[in-house]
């Protein structure tokens, strides 16, 4: 059994279901994630988890004990707040007291543990600062170690990184994962960044409409994702939709309005003419002047539009029918060799590999 | 005309008008009062005359040492300290509850929880304290139900009316909105995030209300009790009204000498004391509260 179980959890405000029966099973030591937009109940999970709400149906236990009768002080999970949720009116050291007070730690082994949680979040000499004299990434991190000090069984994180500018959010990233590591404490974390969920998690629950899509891996979800939701919230995708004209020898061929037919490895027994999608990451396209020759998919199209990123560039290709695909061009080699510009003709390529197949 | 100087036009035009009603209305009266209190008290009231027929200027201090060496004056003065001091307490204890329930009610029904709270301001003071002659009076039903009760313990019974209990009840009741105005104010404000976290923390009710939301009201706390002690600490109508002998207050003790003894000088003596007893408590209060806002506590009241 998981250290934390939540089973066919469901929450209702009205005639709306914020969370709909959703099972869970986060394991110790985990840095787990739950991944959605906004409105999906991922938010209304952790609530629930911390004990600030309750379930309609469903049961979720910690350490096999149900925890539906332990108001939000009596359960061993700290959560960190999206505000952060400082005490205004005392220092950094008292905020990381309260809980030990509240624990009736006794008070001589006090000013180590806070020494030891300030040093845990790289805050020494921080101790008499009172909230409003530290910037966000430090309220952050006084945050994580007000909560971590009591030692949680659990810590829920609620987009805690969502205030923050794009660097320090990087940076803070790298502590989290070196956090998470060194207490070994099961994080519980939740937001609506899908490059952050990637790039911390040990496992990924996307979440879409109060229903878990999808639980895995960040590379499986990347890379295969289950259902469209997941595949086009992931990251960016062309889903490539129609009915299936032909399904032999482990490739299954598309007819995709717009585009045309669309050979796509899949091991499925899929019959011709039901609806199906091949998602097809931007990065997988090849784009050249000419497509190479004896490629498994390839299609002509112009540049309709194009994003420099830097790294990258984004090109939208409209095909000679009407459709756009988005394909990716790494900025890489030196020059401009492969540089087109608005209006250039192209050729689209990918392997049979590149997509991944979707039963819907 | 430049900006420069219509802006500055602009300013005494709206600032002039309030300045000069201050000067007039209040810094000179008070200057007045000042020197009043070393001045001797005319023969029919009023002040004896500035330079007297032997051609001497009226200033002494007789007045001054008459309320520092006559202790019945400091008793009287301290008393009026008790009394406001019970009354700012028992507001205190009662306009809490009722202004944080006020600031976590519904927000559709909060203005409407104000009005009644301000909803007695609409009717007379003074036939407000008269109606507590009639609810503390002998013949009214909470005597006849006290003294029913202590006849049963084979006690004597009591008068409420002309007593400390009146007036102190008289007082609360007339000074309750100025503490749950500004409690409400500072308590509608609180972030239920610092709550959340608390409880998540591990504080039970008591614990959150103790550790958060009460030292985190306190600059509320603080402006309220400023504004039901200073004029509870001068008022007079009440002991006048509903109070005995026994409960004059220093506001009596003023109006006294004012109207009825015309001792003009004396009279200011004991005003002046009140004055600056409310200035530097004032002062306290706000020395105390700017101390809540540089430890971060939210410093509106």
């Amino acid at each position: 059994m998981a250290l934390l179980e939540i089973q066919g959890v469901t929450r209702r405000f009205g005639t709306f279901t914020a969370v709909d029966n959703v099972t869970l099973g986060i394991e110790a030591g985990e840095f787990f994630t739950l991944l959605g937009p906004s409105g999906c109940g991922k938010t209304t999970l952790l609530r629930m988890i911390a004990g600030f709400d309750l379930p309609d149906e469903g049961r979720i236990l910690l350490e096999g004990r149900d925890l539906a009768d332990r108001p939000p002080e009596a359960r061993p999970v700290r959560t960190v707040f999206q505000s952060y949720a400082l005490f205004p009116h005392m220092t950094v050291e008292g905020n990381i007291a309260f809980p030990l007070k509240m624990a009736r730690v006794a008070p001589r082994e006090v000013p180590a543990r806070i020494a030891a949680a300030l040093e845990d979040v790289r805050l020494q000499g921080f101790a008499t600062r009172y909230p409003h004299e530290l910037s966000g990434g430090q309220k952050q991190r006084v945050a994580i170690a007000r909560a971590l000090v009591t030692h949680p069984t659990v810590l829920l994180l609620d987009e805690p990184l969502a205030a923050l500018d794009a660097k320090l959010r990087e940076e803070m990233q790298i502590e989290l994962i070196g956090l998470q590591k060194e207490v070994g404490i099961t994080f519980v974390y939740v937001t609506h960044d899908q490059t952050e969920a990637l790039a911390l998690s040990h496992r990924i629950a996307v979440m879409n409409q109060g229903r878990v899509e999808q639980v895995d891996e960040p590379s499986r979800i990347y890379g295969f994702p289950r259902t469209r939701f997941v595949a086009d919230f992931i990251g960016q995708c062309n889903l490539l939709h129609g009915p299936v004209i032909a399904n032999r020898a482990g490739v299954v061929t598309l007819d995709v309005p717009g585009v045309g037919a669309v050979r796509c490895a899949a091991d499925s027994a899929i019959a011709q003419g039901v609806e199906a999608t091949v998602a097809l990451r931007p990065e997988k396209i090849r784009l050249a002047a000419e497509a190479p020759a004896g490629a498994d998919n390839q299609f002509r199209g112009t540049v309709h539009d194009f994003l420099y990123m830097g790294d990258v560039t984004v090109y939208r290709v409209t095909t000679p029918d009407g459709a756009r695909l988005e394909a990716l061009l790494a900025n890489s080699q030196s020059g401009r060799a492969q540089f087109f510009e608005v209006g250039d003709p192209v050729a689209m390529s990918w392997p049979l590999d590149a997509g991944h197949f979707l039963e819907a | 005309m430049g900006r420069r100087r219509a802006e500055r036009l602009g300013k005494w035009l709206v600032s002039g008008p309030p300045l000069l009603y201050l000067l007039v209305f209040f810094a000179a009266p008070t200057l007045i009062m000042v020197l009043a209190s070393f001045r001797t008290p005319g023969e029919f009231g009023g002040l004896a005359p500035f330079i007297d027929e032997a051609g001497k200027a009226d200033l002494n201090l007789e007045s001054w040492t008459r309320f520092f060496t006559e202790s019945i004056y400091l008793a009287i003065f301290l008393k009026s300290v008790v009394y406001a001091t019970i009354t700012t307490l028992a507001c205190l204890l009662l306009a809490y509850p009722l202004a944080a329930l006020i600031a976590r009610s519904d927000r559709r029904y909060r203005d409407l929880l104000l009005l009644l709270v301000i909803l007695p301001f609409w009717s007379n003071f003074l036939i407000r304290v008269y109606a507590w002659m009639i609810i503390l009076g002998p013949n009214a039903a909470l005597a006849r139900v006290v003294n029913g009760a202590l006849a049963m313990f084979g006690h004597e019974p009591v008068p409420l009316l002309f007593s400390s209990f009146a007036v102190l009840v008289c007082l609360v009741y007339v000074h309750l909105p100025f503490m749950v105005l500004p409690l409400y104010a500072n308590l509608e404000k609180h972030d239920q995030a610092l709550l959340d976290a608390a409880q998540d923390l591990g504080a039970d009710a008591w614990q959150r209300f103790w550790r958060v939301t009460f030292p985190l009201s306190l600059p509320g706390v603080y402006a309220g009790a400023a504004l039901v002690f200073i004029p509870a600490l001068g008022i007079f109508a009440i002991p006048d009204i509903l109070g005995g002998p026994e409960d004059t207050m220093i506001g009596n003790l003023i109006k006294q000498q004012f109207l009825e003894t015309r001792d003009w000088p004396f009279g200011s003596v004991l005003s002046i004391v009140l004055t600056v007893a409310a200035l530097g408590l004032a002062g306290v209060a706000a020395l105390v509260g700017r101390g809540g806002a540089r430890s971060g506590a939210p410093a509106r009241a």
